[in-house]
């Protein structure tokens, strides 16, 4: 019991993690129609960038709060850059210029900072702190970092004009215009936005998965079957996402282990976490497009 | 004969005799050479696959990188287990790389745009895992691998390996571009590129569109799977890890520099993104040493920035690029 409520536990700190990626997808999703695959390069170069304060003697939290910024102004100038001018390209042009940016991004973190796996440390004090056999001090604090991130979100977009503003944009550009809303400017905050929320997701995941390069591509796939499951175009249901499938992951793996301890017979394991991923992505984009939460889009022809 | 015939024609003449000359100019046609120029070929034929699915029937792949892998596991398996001859698992990779392209075809015909990008991306990113899967380490190698043999001259010819293994891939390569030559400029083709430019008009005219997406979905896996099946024999090495999404990205790369519906772009994007590859380590040599910067460059950079410039400046690649500067040519002289 005491092993399932800790599968349990590390996978809700995994769908923290997921659930952060999967809402930044869903933020551009939502106001562009885009399905931006270099998120996760993003998320991995802001996690440099952090390791780099750090290294230049910042403290963890100022390192946090600088990548953060940083990340929201480089989310703000790839759109302003890249792809304001692509506006009304073919969905091609624009999927090949985000894996042009997936390309860059993990080429000029290797070229920088070498392709070594480095260590990421942890904020979170080690005694005092988590739940003595069922949960660990870091992931309790991702946990609590990233529910404080959806929180202060949800909050921008619930309450301020602004979060309403960019809520406006996104779902009626043409009458956002016309009360007077610059959509342009929204649609680049909310890359902004996304890039800041990847970031902290890949801070918060660094002290788990080693810096590396390559570091984001397994949780990038995971944010696609998250924001999938929980319906691409709906936010909330995003960060639900995250948790059902981080808790799914680790129940699968977890079930493989008890199957195999029972009967000796090898089916599925950890090493087979990106297989089920790509299962869930197949399985919910064929069988129920709109994720569980989704709004079911029908197209008039 | 028209024009282009000829031209064709002629380039393939050129490129039976050059290895030839070996002994005359052993510097220029080195055995090196001679490899590098077969690897591009693989490549070329891998990116006409990607080309046939997406350039003209207009469905997206990231992850053409998986059939690849299927291909070149396919015939290291064939080759290591059951001692088939090299050229035999030529077309055994087809065969299996076109009933897996298939299967994949079936789901993908729900999805359009983004989601189907979506999905092979996905499937490029798992490939490695799937690869080293515990049940299947026994064919597979596991995370080693298999190391094979590489392809040996035949019929006592005078030919050193890799200058056999030049011819064994042109040709391969010529039978696969005449081929699909063939397949575009049929009824079937035309079918197909009706479907990409207009996909209500073309199932309202009766073309069975849920068919020949599949179809084409199962050639275009078989073409690249022929060119996994190839650089398996090539290289004389497969592993899991050198089939990641890096190497469906390297295919993207070759069909938008290349030419997006261009055969000849298959071609030129293929060369290209092999130079790039192989060039990139004597750039960064250049950047480290001539100007002193402590940086490595890495072919991903040089293909990140090209993806993105060529889809601001040359939106056809090379091919178009190449076939819009000798219209206003002929334009300017006319």
């Amino acid at each position: 019991m005491e092993q399932f409520l800790q599968q349990v536990a590390s996978g809700l700190a995994n769908g923290a993690i997921y659930a952060c990626v999967a809402l930044a997808l869903v933020m551009i999703y939502v106001s562009t129609d885009h399905i931006n695959f270099a998120q996760g390069e993003m998320a991995m170069f802001s996690t440099y960038i952090s390791w780099q304060l750090m290294n230049w003697g910042m403290s963890f939290w100022v390192a946090f709060v600088l990548t953060v910024l940083i990340s929201f102004a480089m989310g703000v100038l790839i759109e302003r850059l890249i792809l304001r001018p692509l506006h009304n390209a073919p969905v091609l042009s624009i999927i090949v210029v985000f894996i042009g940016l997936l390309a860059i991004f993990n080429s000029m973190a290797g070229a920088f900072w070498s392709y070594l796996i480095k260590e990421f440390p942890s904020p979170f004090p080690k005694s005092s702190f988590g739940i003595a056999g069922v949960i660990g001090p870091h992931q309790l604090g991702v946990v609590v970092v990233t529910l404080i991130v959806l929180g202060l979100l949800f909050v921008f977009f619930r309450y301020t004009p602004l979060g309403l503003a960019m809520r406006a944009a996104a779902q009626n550009p043409q009458m956002a215009r016309l009360v007077g809303v610059r959509v342009d400017w929204m649609l680049a905050l909310g890359w902004g936005l996304a890039a800041s929320v990847g970031a902290v997701a890949g801070i918060m995941v660094a002290h788990i998965v080693y810096l590396e390069p390559n570091m984001m591509g397994g949780i990038l796939l995971y944010a696609f079957a998250s924001a999938l499951v929980g319906g691409i175009s709906n936010p909330a249901g995003a960060v639900a996402g995250g948790f059902i499938v981080g808790i799914l992951e680790n129940m699968v793996a977890y079930a493989g282990n008890q199957i195999e301890k029972a009967t000796g017979v090898y089916i599925i394991g950890n090493g087979e976490k990106l297989t089920v991923a790509l299962i869930i992505v197949i399985f919910v984009l064929t069988v129920k497009p709109a994720g569980l939460f989704g709004r079911v889009v029908v197209k008039r022809v | 004969m028209s024009g282009s015939k000829k031209w064709v024609l002629g380039l393939i003449v050129l490129a039976f005799i050059v290895p030839l000359l070996r002994p005359v100019f052993p510097e220029v046609v080195s055995d090196y050479r001679l490899f590098l120029v077969s690897t591009m070929i693989i490549a070329s034929i891998a990116v006409l696959g990607l080309n046939l699915l997406t350039g003209f029937n207009g469905q997206f792949s990231l992850g053409h990188g998986a059939f690849y892998a299927v291909g070149a596991y396919t015939a290291a398996i064939l080759m290591d287990k059951l001692n088939v001859p090299y050229w035999a698992t030529i077309p055994a990779a087809a065969i299996v790389c076109f009933i897996v392209g298939y299967l994949f075809g079936l789901p993908a015909l729900k999805l359009e745009g983004h989601y189907l990008a979506l999905a092979t991306f996905a499937l490029a990113l798992a490939v490695p895992q799937i690869l080293k899967y515990k049940w299947l380490e026994g064919l597979t190698g596991g995370v080693q691998g298999i190391v094979l043999m590489k392809p040996e001259v035949p019929f006592g010819l005078p030919l050193s390996e890799d200058q056999w293994l030049y011819y064994f891939c042109l040709i391969v390569m010529i039978v696969l571009f005449w081929a699909a030559a063939n397949l575009l400029n049929s009824r079937s083709g035309r079918a197909m590129m009706a479907i990409r430019d207009q996909y209500m008009a073309a199932d309202t005219m009766g073309i069975d569109t849920a068919l020949y997406k599949t179809v084409t979905f199962g050639i275009s896996a078989a073409y690249t799977g022929i060119a996994g099946a190839l650089s398996a024999s090539a290289i004389a090495f497969v592993a899991p890890d050198s089939f990641g999404i890096f190497l469906s990205i390297k295919f993207l790369i070759g069909l938008v520099v290349g030419g997006i519906g261009s055969l000849l772009g298959s071609v030129l994007g293929g060369i290209f993104y092999v130079l790039v590859d192989n060039s990139a380590q004597s750039l960064t040599q250049f950047i480290r040493n001539d100007l002193g910067l402590p940086f490595d460059l890495s072919a991903y950079t040089v293909f990140g920035v090209l993806l993105i410039a060529i889809i601001y400046l040359m939106p056809m690649g090379i091919a178009g690029g190449l076939y819009m500067a000798y219209r206003k040519l002929r334009g300017a002289r006319a």
